[in-house]
């Protein structure tokens, strides 16, 4: 059974996957038990992603699911049922830009891999990034931007970071359509991607570094 | 004696060097045409916020940088900055935000994601696109067109004289009021509209072409983009295919009727058709033949048919559909590239399409000029060889330094001549 919910999840059956959930609900399982399938068939979508089997419609299909579930379950999840979580990441489009799809997507697969990520939203000011990262005391912390104006911003996010000493403290991702190497020199942050899985795969990178 | 060329021999010879390159025969050297967007203003002087207010200004800017710079061929203003500022506020446009309006006055407009289609109105819109439109698009796009929300359906005024009646709708003091507001808009975007094709006047008089003055979309980009969001639409291909399918059959003879007429009435032959969703990860390969490609390639051809050339500007990354997009009739179109491998494009459509673009948008913005210049040696050896290539950024160009644009097009003059 658990393997049915977690293969139909992956191969983005919904309904099929919704019926299993109520299903099982009705035999009075957990409801945590679900979630954790759940999130197993989230790792088999991300790994399916990586491997170019999947694209962009997968991921944002597979969450919808994921979603749909989680309101089925929640209710009847019982006490404090968390699932642990990795290492603390800070997220958000730089100022001057208001597209969040791309950085939504990331944030999405960074949550799945099981990092706690704090999304910021876009048009986000060097301060924001800076005060969340003494609140949280988060270490990584990614930057993204879908035009080329985004590269100025990213830069002076960067240099204002670095002016508050936290800059040897923090890594620092960016990310984007127009992103590349070129543009993460002239920026200034330690590493670039060009899709959702280069950022997990770096958060995964400096997390183990520790 | 040194002979000068008139600006009409300018303008033929350019325009000549251009159709060469895209009817795969050698043209006399590489035509060069760099695909600026909000550069124009940077480079002037003026600020977004002015190019949107100022029609004057940007109308400058855009001389002054095609002055300078001259290319073979210039881009539009109107594919840049679609949108008047003056117009924006009087209809409170929601679907973007402009300088002054949600962006800072130094950035450039942008698009704000929604649904502006619910995944249940499909029906609505295939049964009768316009009547969708106006009652209830509009009125979710155009905070002044909300009221458009109480009209009848269109179709009812096919009674004839048993609707005449049904102009009651109109008298509502709120339609009333829209549609005072919207025709102050029209008299304005008018204004605006004359002051950019008077720029394509004069740039046309001192011997410049334009890359294109029409443009259409690819019938799955038109719902994509502009009805259902690039989530919605990305959802529908699971859980509504028919329809999304259905949709876009419909768009694809409204799209193509539009871009034909502008096209023909403008004499340049050439359609923007920006690629958007159809992408390298944006969609399976497989998706791609189902959703996107037919419907495009039916766009393609079609204006193909009526003697026009597709300028497709084939955004992000398109290296797996190269085989795909080679279906078309061979020396009619531009395929402009952005992120694809380019030298792959090369060989895989070099003798189907002519290849434009290969700078990208960092080395531009964040380069030095030698480093442009050794970009494009490369782009002229490889991808010009034996003609069939423009030389262009592969992204629309806002932010650049002048330099760098300097080097692109000069080195391109005086290295891309054909022995
Ligand atoms: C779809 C699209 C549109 C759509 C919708 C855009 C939207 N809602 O934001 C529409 C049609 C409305 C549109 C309009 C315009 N667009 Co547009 N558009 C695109 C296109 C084709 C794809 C953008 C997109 O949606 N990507 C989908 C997401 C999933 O990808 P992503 O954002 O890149 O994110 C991924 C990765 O980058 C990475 N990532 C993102 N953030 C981060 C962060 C970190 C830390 C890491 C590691 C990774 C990472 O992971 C994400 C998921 O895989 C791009 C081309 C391109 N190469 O990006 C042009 C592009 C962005 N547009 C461009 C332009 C010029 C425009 C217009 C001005 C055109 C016009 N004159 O009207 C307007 C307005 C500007 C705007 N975008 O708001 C230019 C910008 C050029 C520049 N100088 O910056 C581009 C680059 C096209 C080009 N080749 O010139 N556009």
């Amino acid at each position: 059974m658990a393997e049915d919910l977690v293969k139909t999840i992956a191969d983005l059956h919904e309904e099929e996957a919704l019926r299993i959930v109520e299903e099982r609900l009705r035999a009075g399982e957990d409801a945590f038990k679900i979630l954790e399938d759940s999130r197993n068939a989230m790792e088999i979508v991300g790994k399916r992603f990586e491997n170019r089997e999947y694209f962009i419609p997968d991921l944002v299909y597979s969450g919808e699911i994921l979603q749909e579930i989680a309101e089925i379950v929640k209710p009847k999840l019982t006490g404090a049922n968390e699932f642990e979580r990795l290492d603390k990441v800070i997220i958000g489009t730089v100022a001057g830009d208001i597209h969040d799809i791309g950085k939504n997507i990331v944030t999405f697969m960074l949550d799945i891999n099981g990092f706690e990520v704090y999304d910021l939203g876009v048009d986000v000011p060097a301060q924001k990034f800076i005060e969340k990262a003494e609140e949280t005391q988060a270490r990584i912390i990614g930057l993204s931007g879908l035009l080329t104006l985004a590269f100025e911003s990213m830069k002076e996010t960067i240099e204002v970071i670095r002016g508050t000493g936290l800059r040897d403290k923090v890594k620092i991702m960016i990310g984007g359509g127009q992103i590349n190497d070129e543009v993460r020199k002239y920026t200034g942050a330690d590493a670039f991607g060009t899709d959702a899985m280069s950022a997990v795969l770096l958060v995964k990178d400096w997390a183990g570094e520790k | 004696m040194i002979e000068e060329k008139t600006p009409e021999e300018l303008l033929q010879e350019r325009t000549k060097r251009v159709e060469d390159a895209v009817q795969l025969k050698v043209p006399d050297r590489v035509p060069v045409a760099p695909n600026f967007g909000f550069f124009y203003a940077k480079y002037a002087g003026i600020t977004p916020e002015e190019a949107h207010y100022d029609y004057d200004k940007w109308a400058m800017a855009v001389k002054k940088t095609v002055l300078d710079f001259q290319p073979d061929m210039f881009v539009s203003p109107r594919m840049i900055l679609l949108a008047p500022g003056p117009v924006l506020d009087m209809v409170d446009f929601k679907q973007i935000k402009w300088p002054g309006h949600g962006v800072s006055s130094n950035h450039s407009f942008q698009f704000v994601e929604e649904e502006y289609m619910k995944a249940e109105e499909y029906d609505a819109f295939i049964e009768d696109p316009s009547d969708y439109i106006i009652r209830t698009y509009l009125p979710r796009i155009y905070g002044v067109a909300e009221p458009f929300k109480m009209l009848p359906p269109l179709s009812s005024m096919m009674v004839g004289y048993a609707a005449v009646h049904l102009t009651a709708a109109l008298a509502r003091p709120e339609v009333t009021n829209a549609i005072e507001t919207l025709s102050k808009a029209g008299a304005e975007s008018l204004r605006w509209r004359s002051i950019m094709d008077s720029i394509h006047e004069e740039l046309g008089g001192m011997g410049f072409p334009s890359c294109a003055q029409a443009i259409a979309e690819a019938p799955y980009d038109v719902i994509g983009d502009f009805l259902r969001g690039t989530r919605g639409v990305m959802l529908d291909m699971y859980r509504r295919p028919d329809k999304l399918i259905e949709a876009t059959e419909r768009v694809l003879p409204m799209q193509l009727q539009a871009a034909v007429f502008i096209a023909k009435r403008s004499g340049n032959p050439r359609v923007f058709i920006p690629l958007h969703k159809g992408a390298d990860g944006f969609m399976s390969l497989e998706q791609f033949k189902t959703f996107y490609w037919p419907t495009l390639h039916k766009l393609i051809t079609g204006l193909i048919d009526e003697g026009l050339t597709p300028w497709l500007f084939i955004e992000a990354d398109y290296t797996s559909r190269l085989e795909t997009i080679r279906d078309i009739p061979k020396g009619k179109a531009i395929y402009h590239f952005e992120l694809t491998d380019i030298f792959k494009a090369k060989e895989v459509l070099g003798d189907v399409a002519c290849i434009r673009g290969g700078v990208p948008s960092s080395l531009l913005c964040t380069g030095v000029p030698q480093e442009v210049k050794d970009c494009c040696k490369k782009l002229i050896d490889v991808v010009g060889r034996g003609g069939g290539f423009i030389m262009d950024a592969g992204s629309v160009i806002d932010e650049a330094k002048p330099e760098n644009i300097r080097v692109m097009v000069d080195f391109t003059k005086e290295y891309g001549v054909y022995g």
